[in-house]
């Protein structure tokens, strides 16, 4: 799929979403899961995206001190928890790559 | 008089999405610059910022699409991701049932996080001038704005970033600057634990699906957690 295709198909599928039940009115109730449900969408999504991220950079597990995008994940993840400061957390996490990647001679 | 009061409404729902715009627009810079980085075109990047107007989905689409998954997975992806939007649109239907099919089309694309914030507080508040949607606007086409031009300029700057600066390495840590404050009880946390461990096991299933079965399995992980805390 080209990406202008997913693109617009993605752009019709968000605005359907925020049309719903303003056109819907209150024809259709909600179930409780759902709600309750949706809260934990942000998190577990993004979090099944870090992981293999951090632990697979190039697409096998490296589960090893010598990955140097894992250690700079968990010093941005000590960040974020202790300052909840979006900028700190970048520069920390990119500040670690790099002082290891030079380390490491990678 | 209709006017002034129409104005009133639009001006004060652009003066309280203002402040919020702090918070936004460095997300708007950073997700221009981060789409130039994940090989997206300028002119695509920018339409995906009025396209489809939802910050994490577009994050995350810009991800994906920068490592070549199936277009149907992305396309789940947004959709569920942007799912919370049903929410605002049913917290606001009753407020603007009585408008014509013109204004419930363009405010409902301009439902996002944050203008929806600011216009329930509004609709909230006592007194019921019939020109709300008016402050709906102001909100939403203020917020519209911050991020189009934002945009522009992450775009900009992105292309001036040398190709071997660690750019792509900046989505996953926005995205642990995202989830990590958003931890905050037991039942968040098992959540992202279990998503982020499923979706390590199955990073090698076919297009990426492995995304979607640990996002789910995270959500109804949390959904458990949650009912057994009661």
């Amino acid at each position: 799929m080209n990406i202008w295709t997913i693109m617009i198909i993605g752009g019709l599928l968000t605005f359907a979403t925020r049309l719903s039940f303003i056109f819907l009115l209150d024809r259709i109730k909600l179930p409780d899961w759902f709600r309750r449900g949706l809260r934990f969408v942000p998190v577990a999504v993004l979090s099944a995206i870090i992981l293999p991220d951090l632990t697979s950079p190039t697409g096998t597990l490296f589960l090893n001190w010598r990955n140097p995008q894992l250690l700079a994940g968990i010093v941005a993840i000590l960040v974020a928890w202790k300052t909840k400061n979006v900028i700190l957390t970048i520069l920390a996490g990119i500040a670690t790559l790099v002082v290891f990647q030079v380390m490491l001679g990678i | 008089m209709i006017a002034k009061i129409r104005n009133q409404e639009f001006w004060s729902g652009v003066r309280d999405e203002a402040p919020i715009l702090l918070g936004v627009v460095p997300f708007g810079l950073l997700f221009g610059a981060l789409a130039i980085s994940a090989h997206l075109s300028s002119l695509a990047a920018q339409a995906m910022s009025s396209i489809i107007f939802a910050g994490s989905a577009q994050f995350i689409a810009a991800q994906l699409v920068g490592t070549g998954t199936s277009g149907l997975v992305i396309l789940m992806v947004v959709f569920v991701v942007n799912l919370r939007h049903a929410l605002y649109s049913a917290s606001v239907a009753p407020h603007i049932r009585p408008l014509g099919t013109g204004w419930k089309l363009l405010l409902s694309y301009l439902l996002t996080d944050e203008a929806y914030a600011v216009t329930i507080t509004h609709y909230n508040r006592e007194g019921d001038s019939p020109y709300r949607h008016w402050y709906f606007l102001g909100a939403g086409l203020t917020l519209w704005s911050a991020w189009q031009a934002s945009t522009a300029v992450g775009i900009f700057i992105g292309a001036q970033i040398p190709a071997n600066w660690p750019l792509s390495f900046v989505l996953p840590l926005t995205f642990i600057a995202l989830v990590v404050p958003a931890l905050k009880d037991r039942a968040g946390v098992a959540a992202a634990l279990v998503a982020g461990l499923v979706g390590l096991l199955a990073a090698n299933f076919p297009y990426k699906t492995g995304l979607l079965a640990a996002a789910l399995i995270g959500i109804v992980t949390g959904l458990l957690v949650e009912g057994r805390q009661k």
